[in-house]
């Protein structure tokens, strides 16, 4: 039992972190944001799923994909086909020339509604789907990339192409995917209304606790033998492919893992801000991605999550003053972090908490002062 | 083919490279518990005729047998869990890992993807770290960052690597290269031990080493065997002598 708590936690120093972490996530930011803030931030907090899964995948896998935007995509639609259907029952759309299909799908002449939308009236299929979605096309990617060997600068650059064919398929099939609009008008989940304060304050907590779900499974993934595997092959493919390991499904499997938990936060996405469109599948929202993990430190799970709220919290405040310089200040961001801090955030917090060794130092002063105190007071009554 | 008490038969070996036969119609055995050195000049085939052995390499035809089980269509980790481990030339270590954790990865249980997620580090194992550790003379380093190790104590952590999965057969690329002539002895007394109940095959250059270890020596030049034997005969082999050991 304390072995599972080990490896879930990473040990003191990890539980501390975790702690912190979720004390502010669950205390402190809701009792200090308004609604609206709180809202910003449930939604950055879907995009701290990627950066987790980039920091498996990337930090310590040393596979860089830069097409994470599709899996979190992927889970966010298949939660947006759920809703859009629940949301276009027949009463309310009796206007149409199709009562009872997606206005979209009525305005392209769809007359029916297509076969793969027929899982998603079902609320527990959708919920397996949106795990299973991402994951079953990582494993596709996955198993023909590793399975022959392509890794690399190769990987990222096939990942990202793929990310783009998504986004523009997805673009070019309006009737089928709403195009480029996306999948907007989301009300309802099984009668739930999404779209009230209550129903938000619970979505965020809920949020919240799935992404510290997904860390402590990151956490247990990574404090495993497959966790020091995944560093080796980082470090010498070779030689842990000559140590008798199957290099190609170590790859596929940490792959699905990360499309897994990107879809999670796609899906959670969905629900907390109401839509979801083709601009968070293709190229611009993966790199975005990879920069959130760098920034916080793509070593680091507790990091990554700081490194996504930090980032998006800078765009939003920079954003709301100077629109069109931000992309250059993400980019400068980018290249900075890369050159002097590669281990991001994470990186310089141990650095100087080691340096100036915080714990250690404050509990030698109270020892000493206690020390002093008692001999002063032993001195006085003698 | 059939099967022999060989522990590695290879048998008209051959590989080509755009028409450029890097190893030639080559066979050879190796005995159980034997120490063979492969000797020759630079591009005389040795280091590929490893790469085929393990699998590194495909080759176009012939056949390598280890314990009469046919290698040339397995896949690389299928050869290692056959019972062969491989040194490769330059130190081929985790940098990142402690010596102990580099030990620990290289350990044969929980190969698998669950495996390795539900691999439980066991008194066994921590056993076997130490024993492998005293043998490769890394006790005192165990906790190290193996980047930080000498380039000679990064050989002996291959070594050990190897050790750890304890192989049948073990394959060293020049285990020697960049060792001092102390880390060289040392060496040479790790390898007659280790191969106490193992076949050991190793490509060496430096030819004092190889007489205190070799049982017997393979010659090889341009993808051929020039000759074969005790290191006495080998070095007043007339022909070995013009190719390799005379300059």
């Amino acid at each position: 039992m304390k072995e599972l708590s080990d490896k879930l936690l990473g040990g003191r120093q990890g539980a501390v972190g975790l702690a912190i972490l979720a004390l502010l996530l669950f205390v402190v930011f809701p009792l200090c944001l308004d609604l609206f803030r709180l809202g910003l931030l449930g939604k950055y907090v879907t995009y701290a799923f990627v950066a987790v899964s980039l920091v498996l995948l990337w930090g310590n896998g040393g596979i860089l994909s830069l097409g994470q935007g599709m899996f979190f995509g992927l889970g966010g639609y298949c939660m947006a086909m759920f809703l859009k259907l629940e949301a276009s029952d027949p009463v309310s759309t009796k206007i149409q020339t199709t009562p009872g299909i997606p206005d979209f799908m009525d305005w392209n002449q769809l007359t029916e509604l297509p076969w793969f939308w027929l899982p998603f009236k079902s609320l527990p299929l959708t919920l397996v789907l949106v795990l299973v979605v991402p994951t079953l096309l990582a494993f596709i990617i996955g198993y023909a990339m590793f399975k022959r060997r392509v890794g690399g600068v190769y990987f990222a650059i096939i990942t990202q192409a793929i990310a783009l064919i998504l986004s523009i398929l997805i673009i070019g099939q309006q009737g089928y995917t709403g195009g480029v609009n996306g999948i907007t008008d989301l009300k309802t989940m099984l009668g739930w209304d999404i779209r009230t304060d209550s129903a938000k304050y619970i979505l965020y907590f809920v949020n919240a606790g799935l992404l510290i779900g997904c860390m402590l499974l990151a956490r247990y993934i990574l404090t495993s033998k497959f966790g020091m595997l995944l560093l080796a092959m980082r470090d010498k493919e070779e030689r842990v492919r000559f140590s008798g390991y199957d290099v190609s499904n170590f790859k596929i499997f940490i792959f699905c893992v990360a499309a897994m938990m990107s879809g999670i936060g796609g899906a959670m996405f969905t629900l907390q801000v109401g839509f979801m469109s083709p601009s968070f599948v293709g190229i611009v929202p993966s790199i975005e991605m990879v920069i959130f993990a760098a920034v916080g430190g793509r070593m680091s799970l507790i990091g990554a999550v700081y490194g996504t709220l930090l980032v998006n919290f800078g765009r939003t405040m920079f954003s709301e003053t100077f629109p069109e310089l931000w992309l250059f200040l993400m980019g400068g961001l980018f290249i900075a972090v890369v050159m002097f801090f590669p281990d991001g955030l994470a990186g310089i917090y141990d650095k100087y908490a080691r340096k100036f060794n915080i714990a250690g130092v404050t509990s030698k002063y109270v020892a000493k002062f206690s020390k002093k105190a008692a001999k002063m007071i032993g001195e006085k009554y003698e | 083919m059939s099967n022999t008490d060989f522990v590695l038969a290879i048998e008209d070996l051959t590989v080509s490279f755009d028409g450029f036969k890097a190893v030639d119609a080559l066979s050879m055995y190796i005995d159980k518990n034997e120490l063979r050195v492969v000797i020759g000049p630079n591009g005389a085939g040795k280091t590929t005729v490893l790469d085929l052995i393990c699998g590194k390499t495909k080759s176009s035809s012939g056949s390598i047998k280890f314990n009469n089980i046919e290698l040339t269509q397995l896949a690389e980790h299928e050869i290692v869990r056959a019972g062969i481990g491989r040194k490769f030339q330059t130190p081929s270590i985790y940098e990142n890992l402690t010596v102990y954790q580099n030990l620990e990865v290289s350990y044969p249980v929980g190969r698998s993807v669950w495996g390795s997620l539900t691999f439980k580090r066991t008194q066994a194992l921590s056993e076997q770290v130490n024993k492998i550790a005293a043998e490769v003379l890394l006790t005192e380093h165990l906790q190290m960052e193996a980047a930080l190790l000498s380039h000679g104590q990064k050989q002996w952590l291959e070594i050990g690597m190897l050790l750890m999965q304890d192989p049948e057969l073990l394959m060293l690329d020049e285990p020697v290269a960049g060792m001092s002539a102390k880390e060289r002895d040392q060496t040479a007394d790790l390898l007659n031990r280790i191969c106490q109940n193992r076949s050991v095959l190793v490509i060496e250059h430096d030819m004092e080493f190889v007489k205190k270890i070799a049982h017997k020596v393979t010659v090889l030049h341009q993808g051929k065997i020039l000759a074969e034997g005790s290191m006495e005969k080998v070095q007043s082999d007339e022909k070995v002598i013009e190719v390799y050991l005379g300059h």
